[in-house]
């Protein structure tokens, strides 16, 4: 646990992040049919779903070490983890809505990759919901747990297994190339590789950042 | 085995119950008979309704979304007319995982003879030519099968918090969503007397998404019961 209170990748997250945006809209890019310029959002909008699974990834981690243990702690690592995530499942949505707008004419045009999308978020908020309706801390950490972890698997059938079954028109779905093989040369990959590394860096930062509030409030409120 | 031998003895057990009172198989066979009625006779308010061009594809989503809602009406129940110290009782005799998957096969049982009614039922009211008649039986069993496995785990979870209808719904709506679509996918591929390979990849992720649905719930209900 000590890593989350170290200050290197922090500097280094904001540091490679600020090296993305700068590089992202002043190094030059394939020139593609429709494409065009709306190719630079991969480096936006696919490092937002990395940063997304990385803290799902955390949560579920937590999730089961919680279980196993019984600790308080892990409970609120999970769920800090899943409020990040879902937060960076919005940016993710959003950054492909306005993706798909200049490229396939609409903000949502009932892409079975979107409407994935939409079906995995309504899970984690379910999640939100199902903390809610328990009052019992223990009962509560216990079963949102649970559902987390049964959660997880769902999510990653939804959002990467579905739309590859059918036509979608998303890259990398439905027959469509993916990003490395036919519309991505080497002055991409040096900025969007860093890039998933930056924002998934930045998406633990805001989670363990979260965490140590909630850690404090949790230590205040407990009887001595 | 002992956890089979447990199994097969709390499996037993349900049947036993279910055939003493018929409670649970009357109820939701009557459910989904006056469901499939107002279907019918709200339909056919609208003259000419049969004939129209896009009937065979509400044929084949209405049956869907009935049986959607008679097996989160029918598997609600599994851990509901449980009472606290019955089920304590219950794990103080048997494994947990004995007790989830004895509820699982029971679940599937009545969900597939309550499919197969349906089935006949509707297309007593709503006749349609379907092109390949076995595999859309297939394909109603599968749906049986998974709407189970996932209501079963879901309806344990939402058993422990409170027992609400909403939760029930918030909960597993996200998890069935992708088996609707698949099921509809499939059946729709039967209606129309596709050839069955084109099928198998779908029938493959509904699979295996039963088997990740069961092994999570083999996993995470020895943790779940407890209080």
């Amino acid at each position: 646990m000590k890593f989350i209170y170290q200050t290197w990748w922090k500097v280094l997250a904001v540091v490679m992040i600020f090296y993305t945006l700068v590089a992202g809209f002043l190094l030059g890019v394939p020139r593609l049919e429709i494409l065009h310029e709306t190719i630079r959002n991969t480096y936006f909008h696919v490092p937002m779903w990395i940063a997304m699974f990385t803290v799902f990834t955390i949560s579920v981690i937590y999730s089961i070490k919680y279980l196993q243990t019984g600790k308080e702690e892990y409970d609120l690592i999970a769920v800090e983890a899943a409020n990040t995530g879902i937060f960076f499942f919005v940016l993710g949505l959003i950054t492909g809505m306005l993706w798909a707008r200049y490229t396939w004419g609409e903000y949502w045009s009932n892409d079975p990759k979107q409407n994935s999308a939409a079906i995995a978020f309504l899970l984690y908020c379910a999640y939100l919901v199902l903390r809610n309706s328990i009052d019992e801390e223990q009962k509560r950490a216990k079963i949102s747990a649970i559902y987390n972890i049964f959660a997880f698997p769902v999510m990653i059938v939804l959002i990467m297994v579905l739309p590859r079954m059918t036509d979608s028109l998303h890259p990398g779905n439905g027959g469509n190339p993916a990003f490395g093989k036919l519309d991505m040369d080497n002055r991409m990959r040096v900025v969007l590789y860093p890039a998933f590394i930056a924002w998934a860096l930045m998406a633990v930062w805001i989670a363990t950042i979260r965490y140590r509030i909630r850690l404090i409030e949790y230590k205040k409120n407990a009887i001595n | 085995m002992k956890l089979v031998g447990q199994t097969i003895e709390l499996l037993k057990k349900e049947i036993i119950l279910e055939w003493r009172s018929k409670y649970a198989f009357n109820g939701i066979l009557l459910y989904i008979v006056s469901t499939v009625f107002v279907c019918y006779i709200s339909f056919n308010l609208n003259p000419g309704f049969k004939e129209s061009q896009g009937y065979p594809i509400v044929w084949n989503i209405l049956f869907w979304i009935i049986m959607l809602f008679a097996s989160v009406n029918a598997i609600a129940k599994s851990f509901l007319q449980e009472s606290k110290a019955r089920l304590l009782y219950y794990y103080s005799i048997a494994h947990p995982q004995a007790i989830i998957l004895s509820k699982t096969i029971y679940n599937t049982l009545l969900m597939s003879l309550l499919s197969v009614l349906a089935l006949l039922v509707y297309k007593l009211f709503f006749p349609n030519p379907v092109g390949d008649e076995v595999f859309y039986f297939v394909a109603v069993l599968f749906g049986a099968m998974s709407f189970s496995t996932v209501f079963t785990m879901i309806s344990a979870i939402a058993s422990k918090a409170g027992n609400n209808g909403t939760l029930m719904a918030i909960l597993s709506f996200p998890v069935i969503i992708p088996v609707i679509l698949l099921l509809v996918r499939v059946s729709k591929a039967a209606m129309d007397g596709i050839d069955r390979s084109l099928s198998f990849g779908n029938i493959g992720v509904l699979l295996a998404i039963n088997i990740i649905v069961i092994a999570s719930s083999l996993i995470l209900f020895p943790y779940l019961w407890r209080d």
